[in-house]
């Protein structure tokens, strides 16, 4: 019997039953489609963590107070870590030659006020090289000014959003705003760039550093962002950055460095276990499609109980008609599966248009994984009516009359 | 030709043993033409289920055309079934979903008959059983003789040497039964070894030899001599 006779007579058979076999077709199509849209989440979720880390660049290494490695030891001494100063990162600057750039930063919040309009935003307390660290761009007027990092003016680039709330289409160059008691001058507005690892630049204005450490009256800086020349002195400079920071600091090693690579690693790790864990879940609601599949089956083999009789009178092998049974089976998984499909990369579509800004994207093995499955768990649960058919007395089977 | 030897067939009904069949000898030379018949429970059922490789004798031998089949393994029955022996049935067991065409098709599908070959010999059956302008139709818009017709096309397809016919005229009025006996009387007239279970005393009548089963055993084998 060739392949094609074997699944053009399987395919007759669920001309008997429509409705029974269209239910059981979508209960695996929702399990496929839920493998799909589930992984598209965890993956889209990867994919957006992901593209916010990527833009940080490759040759980025930013210092964090604090031992925040979950590697078990606390530090030895315990207690606050020290803070990172900002003599600390003029120190690393001058003390490791592969640094091409280096950016200390202050975030905190504070009330700005222009005429009678006022708002809360938030303060990055910076330098003139945090604009080329973090690859931002001016939209008019210039960015913080070069200089001696300890002694800012006192003048403030602006974001976008804050300056169509609170300068309405005035050009705000050259005005005033005042920032936490103190009166700034606009000297930049920045180019919209949406948020970026937690904020929204373009709800932040940029003062430089000293006036922030002014403003909040805070020494310790919240992060140090260095910049080296060529990505193979990445991990020389980290090393440089903790043996300069342990010897400031008494001995003590408490910053942490995070590259690029590393925090882009843990966080696909993170999330390719969750998107597996999706993955999982969803194929737990196939193996449920796959007892649908069975009912059917069972259903098919008592009602066609006859035909298996007359089949095996007719010379056909019990293997032939485990063959049947199975094919059967698998056509109505194979089948509920590309439905499944059809409608996940459906719902993907709907979904995109709902959040245009999340990578919604199934991974690769999700979508072969999903049919894959979807068809084993056919073979799987129609084996065992297929055996019961292929296993029946053909007198008996005969015997038994037709409905 | 068939060699029945000794054939016995016992069920176990609850926790006593039925005789369906005791100690059958039986010879039936290839071409003849026999009606097996007997009241009810006779075992008539039984030794054509055993002829036709469907049931085992649970002791005895039956040599088919030479060969022992009572020791063969299943899958070597099945092809004695598929390529020596063909069945009617009195409830015709046509597959409703399938034209009649394709009904006669089936065993040749199963068999793996290349397919130009099916349809000469689909083709070939349905001219044979008078069936032209109802090929196409399934076997609900068919009428009792016609579908027993196409049962008796798909018994011949696969060309077996014996034609095994279970009261084949059971749900047929006398004059589609009677149809249907011709054809099947042409069958044998080709060649092929007729034996019809019945309980109609006319086929008994026209058949060249009538067997006669009472309690599992032949109670009489009568030769009809003027047609043979």
């Amino acid at each position: 019997m060739s392949a094609a006779d074997l699944l053009k007579f399987a395919a007759g058979s669920f001309r008997g039953h429509r409705l029974r076999t269209a239910l059981s077709l979508v209960g695996v199509g929702i399990g496929v489609a839920a493998v799909v849209l589930l992984t598209s989440l965890g993956e889209g979720a990867r994919l957006y963590v992901s593209g916010e880390f990527l833009t940080l660049g490759s040759n980025l290494l930013i210092v964090v107070p604090g031992k925040t490695e979950t590697t078990g030891a606390f530090p030895v001494f315990g207690g606050v870590p020290r803070d990172l100063t900002l003599d600390d990162a003029l120190a690393l600057e001058r003390g490791i030659p592969a640094v091409r750039k280096m950016a200390p930063i202050i975030i905190g919040t504070a009330r700005a006020r222009v005429e009678g309009k006022s708002r809360e935003i938030t303060v990055a307390g910076t330098t003139a090289e945090f604009l080329g660290v973090r690859n931002l761009t001016l939209r008019s007027g210039q960015y913080l000014p070069d200089g001696d990092v300890g002694r800012g003016q006192r003048v403030c680039v602006i974001g976008a959003k804050v300056e169509s709330e609170l300068f309405e289409g005035r050009n705000p160059l050259g005005e005033t705003m005042r920032v936490g008691g103190t009166r700034y001058r606009v000297i930049g507005v920045m180019a919209p760039r949406g948020e970026s690892i937690g904020f929204d630049m373009d709800e932040m204005i940029h003062v430089p550093v000293s006036q922030s450490m002014k403003m909040f009256n805070r020494s310790g800086l919240f992060r140090i962002f260095l910049e080296v020349r060529f990505p193979r002195q990445m991990e020389h400079a980290e090393r440089r950055i903790i043996e300069i920071l342990k010897e400031r600091h008494g001995g003590v090693e408490d910053v942490t460095v995070l590259t690029q690579d590393a925090v882009l690693t843990a966080f696909n790790r993170i999330l390719r276990i969750l998107t597996a864990a999706l993955g999982g879940i969803a194929a737990v609601s196939l193996s449920v499609a796959g007892i649908g599949i069975m009912n059917v089956m069972l259903v098919a083999v008592t009602e066609r109980t006859s035909e298996v009789g007359l089949l095996k009178a007719l010379g056909v092998t019990r293997g032939q008609i485990l063959g049947v049974f199975l094919v059967e089976a698998a056509m109505m998984s194979t089948l509920g599966g590309l439905l499944g499909l059809g409608v996940g990369f459906a719902g993907l579509a709907v979904a995109r248009d709902v959040l245009p800004d999340f990578p919604l994207q199934p991974p690769v093995w999700a979508v072969y994984g999903g049919l894959a499955v979807a068809i084993g768990v056919g073979v799987v649960f129609g084996a065992i009516p297929a055996r019961r058919a292929s296993g029946l007395d053909p007198v008996l089977a005969l015997r038994k009359r037709r409905r | 030709m068939i060699e029945l030897r000794g054939i016995s067939r016992v069920y176990e009904v609850g926790d006593r043993p039925v005789h369906a069949l005791r100690d059958v000898d039986l010879g039936i030379p290839s071409g003849d033409y026999v009606a097996v018949m007997g009241p009810s429970g006779s075992g008539k059922s039984t030794l054509l289920n055993i002829l036709g490789c469907l049931d085992r004798p649970t002791s005895g031998t039956y040599t088919l055309d030479g060969e022992d089949v009572t020791g063969l393994d299943e899958s070597a029955i099945s092809k004695i079934r598929r390529h020596k022996i063909g069945f009617v049935f009195q409830s015709f067991h046509l597959i409703p979903r399938l034209t009649a065409a394709a009904n006669i098709e089936l065993p040749m599908v199963f068999a793996g008959v290349e397919r130009t070959e099916r349809t000469r010999r689909v083709r070939k059956a349905i001219e044979a059983m008078g069936l032209e302008d109802r090929a196409d139709h399934r076997p609900a818009q068919l009428s009792a003789g016609q579908m027993q017709r196409v049962a008796i096309g798909r018994s011949i397809v696969m060309g077996p040497s014996i034609l095994l016919a279970d009261e084949p005229t059971g749900n047929l009025d006398t004059a589609t039964g009677e149809e249907v006996v011709q054809l099947l009387e042409r069958m044998n007239e080709g060649g092929l070894t007729l034996i019809v279970v019945t309980h109609d005393p006319r086929i008994g009548e026209r058949a060249a030899r009538r067997i006669l089963l009472r309690d599992g055993v032949i109670a009489e084998d009568r030769v009809k001599e003027k047609r043979r």
